[in-house]
């Protein structure tokens, strides 16, 4: 069992492999993350300009990339783009499809982060002078991130263990690397040892997310 | 002649879809004058307010503030409203930043001062209102009456020269109201023009220089404090001074 499972050797063989899967996973990361949370603040924000002409196109665009299948658009781009011209390659293709479907999730949270702050705290700054934009930035935004934290939190968690759909269209991400060592080696050791490379990677966010709602709970008694 | 006013409102209308809630408003106030507003919880005072500051967009009529037309296009609203403070009932603190953060975001935003020149002149204003030792309190950790009190620090900080006021007592426990008033008379001692939304009946008759009477989007009737809680001349006003008098 253990010899199947987890093989020492194996490990030692295949460590540089998923090491470099495991760079690569958190270089995704990186890279799709903050790209997701600007996506989904420039949404936001355009929600909350409330001309009509502004929130339909918005409202649609949100909902369809928050319903089209992340890996079907993923697979959609890679293979599609091709044909219009456009070869971006693997990587380009998930940084895209990750601005288009996380950023449309993290718009949704940014913008009921920016509803749950009372009117009045905008027209407190605004009767000082402040512009629309300042009262934003300056007052609504700090104490809608504050509001949403653990929502943010909880969808960055989803976003970094939707980067191993890097590996349907050959980016070298962590599981994609464990993939590529198992069929070299015969052996599912670097399959486990990358599954144990993303709870211990995870974990700890896990954490925090729950002490980051246990204290929102506290806060709401 | 007579000098300019500082509040200048003529024929104002405001509608809220079919709700017709200002019904033709003239509203004029002195330099140095405290108006106070009373009238009916619906009578249109606080929307009165919003529209001299354009919080809320009046749907005709003219509002002229320190000489500068409120309703014009071209005007750079965002400066006009630094020389109007105004402080709510629910007092409106940011709750993310301390007392001075409160007092000085405007300072540094509007008024384009350094951090340290919008320190100084916030201290300076917390300390008109009594709360120079709370400068780096949250407003969480401050009571109703210091937070409403850090409020009007906020708007005389920017030296405005008029100040609006609604309802900024009702949100307080009873024991706290007076802090609040006393910062308000030591206002107007200094000269502040005011026009106060309040149920403070009290403080209007010691206080305010003239009552105006509001009901139903209309000012019915308007004169001295005592006039205005002794000899009515309207029914509407008498009906409403012997209301709240019984509370
Ligand atoms: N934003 C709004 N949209 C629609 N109706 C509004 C709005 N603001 C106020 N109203 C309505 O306008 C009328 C006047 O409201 P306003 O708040 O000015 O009254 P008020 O005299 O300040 O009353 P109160 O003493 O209860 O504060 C009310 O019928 C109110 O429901
Ligand atoms: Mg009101």
């Amino acid at each position: 069992m253990i010899q199947t499972f987890f093989n020492v050797e194996i490990i030692a063989a295949s460590w540089p492999i998923v090491v470099a899967g495991l760079l690569n996973t958190v270089l995704l990361s990186l890279i799709v993350v903050p790209l997701g949370l600007f996506g989904g603040l420039i949404l936001a924000l355009l929600a909350s300009v409330r001309h009509p002409a502004v929130r339909w196109p918005l409202m649609v665009w949100v909902d369809f990339f928050r319903a089209f299948p992340p890996l079907v658009l993923l697979i959609l781009l890679f293979a599609g783009l091709p044909f219009a011209g456009l070869d971006l390659g693997g990587f380009a293709c998930v940084a895209i499809a990750f601005f288009l479907n996380t950023g449309s999730y993290y718009g949704e949270i940014f913008r009921a982060g920016i509803e749950s702050v009372p009117a009045g705290q905008v027209e407190a700054g605004r009767s000082t002078g402040l512009s629309r934009l300042q009262a934003m930035r300056y007052i609504v935004l700090p104490q809608a991130v504050r509001n949403v934290l653990p929502d943010l939190l909880s969808n960055t968690l989803e976003v970094v263990k939707l980067t191993s759909l890097g590996s349907v269209v050959a980016v070298p991400e962590l599981l994609y690397q464990a993939r590529q060592a198992q069929s070299l080696t015969y052996n599912p050791t670097p399959i486990v040892v990358a599954a144990v490379i993303y709870f211990l990677m995870l974990w700890p966010l896990v954490r925090l997310l729950s002490r980051l709602e246990n204290r929102a709970l506290a806060g709401r008694r | 002649m007579k000098p300019q006013p500082i509040v200048d409102a003529r024929a104002v209308h405001k509608h809220f879809g079919a709700l017709h809630v200002l019904k033709g408003v003239d509203l004029k106030v002195a330099e140095r004058e405290l108006v106070f507003v009373i009238g009916p919880s619906g009578s249109g005072k606080s929307t009165l307010l919003r529209c001299l500051n354009r919080l809320e967009e009046p749907s005709s009529g003219s509002i002229v503030v320190d000489g500068i037309d409120m309703l014009d296009p071209r005007t750079d609203i965002n400066h006009a409203r630094q020389r109007i403070g105004m402080v709510f009932q629910s007092f409106n603190l940011y709750p993310h930043m301390t007392a001075l953060g409160n007092v000085t975001l405007a300072l540094r935003k509007v008024a384009g001062k350094s951090r340290a020149e919008a320190d100084r002149l916030g201290r300076a204003a917390l300390e008109r209102v009594g709360l120079a030792d709370r400068a780096d309190h949250t407003p969480g950790q401050l009571s109703g009456g210091q937070q409403q009190r850090v409020a009007i620090a906020r708007s005389i900080a920017l030296e405005p020269r008029v100040m609006l006021f609604d309802e900024p007592t009702s949100a307080l426990d009873p024991e706290l109201v007076g802090s609040v008033l006393e910062v308000m008379r030591s206002l107007r001692e200094s000269g502040m023009t005011m026009v106060v939304v309040s149920h403070e009946m009290g403080f209007a008759r010691n206080a305010a220089d003239r009552v105006v009477f509001m009901d139903d989007g209309l000012i019915v009737e308007q004169g001295p404090p005592a006039a205005i809680f002794e000899t009515p001349t309207q029914d509407r006003t008498r009906a409403f001074i012997g209301q709240i008098q019984r509370h």
